[in-house]
């Protein structure tokens, strides 16, 4: 067991169920013996705000939220959030981009402009960047709100996470009718994440 | 094997597992998961109570009627049942009572950030502290304890930060400690003043006992290191100064009010630098400097907002900020804001454009305040804007009244709205008064209340009949009206703003988010139509975006309900439905 702590930063809209995705890899962190800690909003910043969950998991963990330039990984389910965060990753950190723009108001209004090219920006100043739809890959899986699920299989084949241990978390976590399009849409994930490290 | 839990699931936990057997609460971020997860154990009495005050009322009387009860509320609550709690205070309990108070440092979402540490002081009671979902657990149970052996009540403080996140927890079993009996005893339990001056007598003699079971408790605990420096702490600010300091010596106090003064003394004397490491106010502090200790404090760290690793990194290290990648200056903020169709959109666009000064209060309504709606002229807490605005009437003048209104939500009319608004009949005040009635608790995550007609566990019970209380009070002038049918409401709001009479405007239409079912239809901006004039982007919802090359409103259709309200809005008649 690693002594270090991994350090996962999850960031998005509120309702793009970013809640989900951290607790699904802390479920697994903790079948796998690990201390964990996660930290999550609720309340106002759920209503369309900024939100950001974060894991940390290791031998022995203190603190339940995550340092400036300290995270491992940064999961964005939006792309501007991946901008707003990114001060939280640590040098070599990995980052995924859900290739998804949600205006926030100002931008809707036209009162601020929608940085342009934000997701590749991002890429070129961090060499280990991936870009996703994720919404897309979730919508072939059958249901476009599985897009959350992918990201996990994209985070699992990041940081190095068993899958078996991934399905079982989220066997609890889903209810059952949504059960196939999950594991599904939680293996092409990690698959196009495994594929995309190939080409590197 | 150990299960994650948020530090309110594990509060709830530790009050089950200390035999108790009833639970109350009014919902309150960051609060809200205590009572809920509660209710979660079958067999045992839990409810949402009308407001804190009634909360506690309920507990002070099953702890007196002999059962072990847990209260929960978010800071600003217990300034509401401040009223009961201090004279608590006085009575002492029969079986235990566990207060919990969620502060919450950094106002995730809150309207201040006080520290209510500083109630226990002054209600003289014990404050205990957990730094985990471990220890909320185990104090939760140990405060039952506590509060029965030295007659208290207890607060548990904790903040957002424990609140939710979620750290390993081994949970233990119940204890069936049943219920303790019941004997009428007026000397203890009736606080008129022969009595009163009797039991004030009995709470010194508690804090001088309490101070010293704070000299030994296991709550309190020191961790020796270098000493060099020596850091008083408590609550999560323990687990960011062990991320980044892991060597120092720490005297973590779980129990932060008494203080065990002997055991700080003698932590004091064995390190060179002494300082206390506390979010918000210097309670511990001052405490420490009363007594001549030199102690660093608040000089180092802010009285403002949420603590963090890195700033006690920045602040004890000196390792400063790290540097940025240069994007931030360009990233746009992303406020929290009402959903796509929520009914208040409607009433604070129509306000808007009535110019009106609006008295606001709590709840996702609050929002109405941020452009563009900026719909707000004052919100100060639970229940206020019918006071304020009978306030603003009273000083202005009746003319003046025909331009103010008070806007207040279902479950906050509920929690403090009635009382004020008696105050404007008895004292003939000729308010207008909107109740946004959108059947639930929305804000803390849809919770029910009296006027839903469900109870905690979602089972039927007797429904507050909002329109036949307010004509109750003496509202003659009571209206029902759909936020979302614009004109209809305006005229409405211009009738009742105009009489020169008290009247009470319910805004009826459930909260976008309680609605199940998907939209009957489908809207779509008409480019030909569209004169650019966003109006229909002025209101606010993100189903409805502007595309700045062609000068367009475009509506998204994966995040429109078709609701009704931007069309309503273009003069044009350029939002049109989608045929088929
Ligand atoms: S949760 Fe309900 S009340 Fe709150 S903003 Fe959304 S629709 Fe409006
Ligand atoms: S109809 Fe207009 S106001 Fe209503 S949800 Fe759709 S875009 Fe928003």
């Amino acid at each position: 067991m690693p002594k270090q702590t991994t350090n996962v930063l999850i960031v998005g809209v509120g309702g793009q169920g970013t809640l989900l995705t951290s607790r699904i890899i802390a479920q697994v962190a903790v079948q796998m013996g690990y201390d964990v800690k996660v930290s999550e909003i609720h309340g106002m910043a759920q209503r369309g705000g900024s939100v950001v969950s974060q894991v940390r998991y290791g031998e022995k963990v203190y603190s339940p939220i995550i340092k400036k330039s300290d995270a491992d990984i940064l999961l964005a389910f939006e792309k501007l959030e991946a901008a707003r965060w990114l001060d939280y990753l640590k040098p070599g950190g990995k980052v995924i981009i859900n290739d998804e723009r949600v205006d926030p108001l100002p931008v809707m209004s036209g009162k601020l402009k929608y940085p342009v090219d934000i997701d590749k920006r991002i890429a070129n100043l961090i060499p280990d960047t991936t870009i996703v739809d994720a919404t897309r890959m979730a919508e072939e899986c059958g249901n476009s709100r599985a897009a959350n699920v992918v990201l996990v299989g994209m985070l699992a084949a990041a940081i190095n996470i068993p899958a078996e241990e991934v399905e079982n978390a989220i066997r609890e976590m889903v209810p059952a009718k949504a059960l196939e399009v999950n594991l599904k849409a939680f293996r092409e994930g990690q698959k196009y994440l495994s594929a995309t490290l190939n080409r590197l | 094997m150990k299960k994650l839990m948020i530090g309110n699931e594990a509060i709830a936990r530790g009050a089950y597992e200390a035999g108790a057997t009833v639970a109350t609460a009014y919902p309150g971020t960051p609060s809200t998961e205590i009572v809920s997860t509660f209710a979660d154990y079958e067999g045992l009495y839990a409810e949402w109570a009308p407001n804190e005050k009634v909360a506690l009322e309920v507990g002070v009387g099953a702890s007196i009627g002999g059962a072990r009860t847990l209260v929960a509320m978010k800071h600003v609550g217990v300034n509401v049942a401040a009223d009961p709690l201090y004279t608590f205070s006085y009575t002492g309990v029969n079986a235990g009572l566990v207060l919990v108070s969620a502060d919450d440092p950094g106002m995730h979402s809150s309207q201040n950030e006080q520290d209510n540490r500083g109630y226990g002081r002054f209600a003289k009671m014990p404050v205990i502290e957990p730094a985990d979902s471990q220890e909320a657990l185990d104090f939760t149970r140990l405060a039952f304890d506590i509060s029965e052996e030295f007659d208290t009540p207890v607060m548990l403080r904790v903040t957002t930060r424990l609140s939710h996140s979620q750290t390993l927890v081994e949970t233990g079993e119940r204890v069936e400690v049943g219920l303790k009996d019941y004997k009428k005893d007026a000397p203890k339990y009736v606080m008129l003043p022969g009595f009163a001056r009797l039991r004030h007598v009995e709470v010194e003699k508690r804090i001088l006992q309490l101070k010293e079971y704070a000299e030994t408790t296991e709550l309190n605990r020191m961790e020796w290191g270098d000493k060099s420096i020596g850091i008083i702490t408590s609550g999560v600010s323990y687990q960011y100064l062990r991320e980044v300091m892991p060597e120092v010596s720490v005297l973590k106090l779980g129990m932060v009010n008494p203080l065990p003064e002997k055991l700080i003394r003698s932590f004091a004397a064995e390190v060179d630098r002494l300082i206390v490491l506390e979010e918000l106010e210097p309670v511990i502090e001052e405490q420490l400097k009363a007594w001549g200790l030199k102690v660093e404090g608040k000089e180092l760290f802010t009285l403002l907002g949420e603590y963090s690793p890195e700033m006690i990194e920045e602040v004890l290290l000196g390792i400063s900020s790290r540097k940025g990648s240069g994007l931030d200056q360009e990233i746009p903020p992303r406020p929290p804001l009402m959903c796509p169709g929520c009914p208040h959109r409607g009433v604070f666009h129509t306000l808007k454009k009535m110019k009106l000064h609006v008295m606001g209060d709590i709840g996702c309504y609050t929002l109405g305040a941020l452009s563009p709606l900026d719909g707000m002229d004052a919100c100060v807490c639970m229940g206020a804007s019918i006071g304020m605005s009978l306030g603003m009437e009273k000083a202005n003048g009746e003319d003046f009244a025909r331009k103010v209104v008070a806007v207040i939500g279902d479950s906050t009319f509920v929690h403090s709205g009635i009382t004020p608004l008696i105050d404007v009949v008895y004292n003939q005040g000729t308010s207008t008064v909107i109740i946004l009635d959108n059947d639930t608790t929305a804000m803390t995550g849809h919770q029910d209340h009296p006027a839903t007609g469900k109870t905690i566990r979602n089972l039927p019970t007797r429904k507050l009949d909002l329109p036949a209380l307010v004509k109750a009070i003496g509202i003659e002038h009571v209206r029902i009206v759909d936020p979302l049918q614009l004109d209809e409401f305006r005229q409405t709001l211009e009738e009742e703003l105009n009489r020169r009479e008290a009247s009470v405007i319910i805004a009826k239409r459930p909260c976008a988010l309680l609605v199940k079912k998907a939209p009957d239809k489908e809207f779509y901006v008409d480019p030909e139509l569209c004169k650019s004039c966003k109006l229909c982007i002025k209101i606010g919802c993100t189903g409805i975006y502007w595309v700045e090359e062609n000068r367009k409103a475009v509506i998204n259709p994966n995040t429109c309900v078709a609701c009704g309200l931007c069309p309503q809005v273009c003069t044009f008649e350029a939002i049109k439905i989608v045929e088929g």
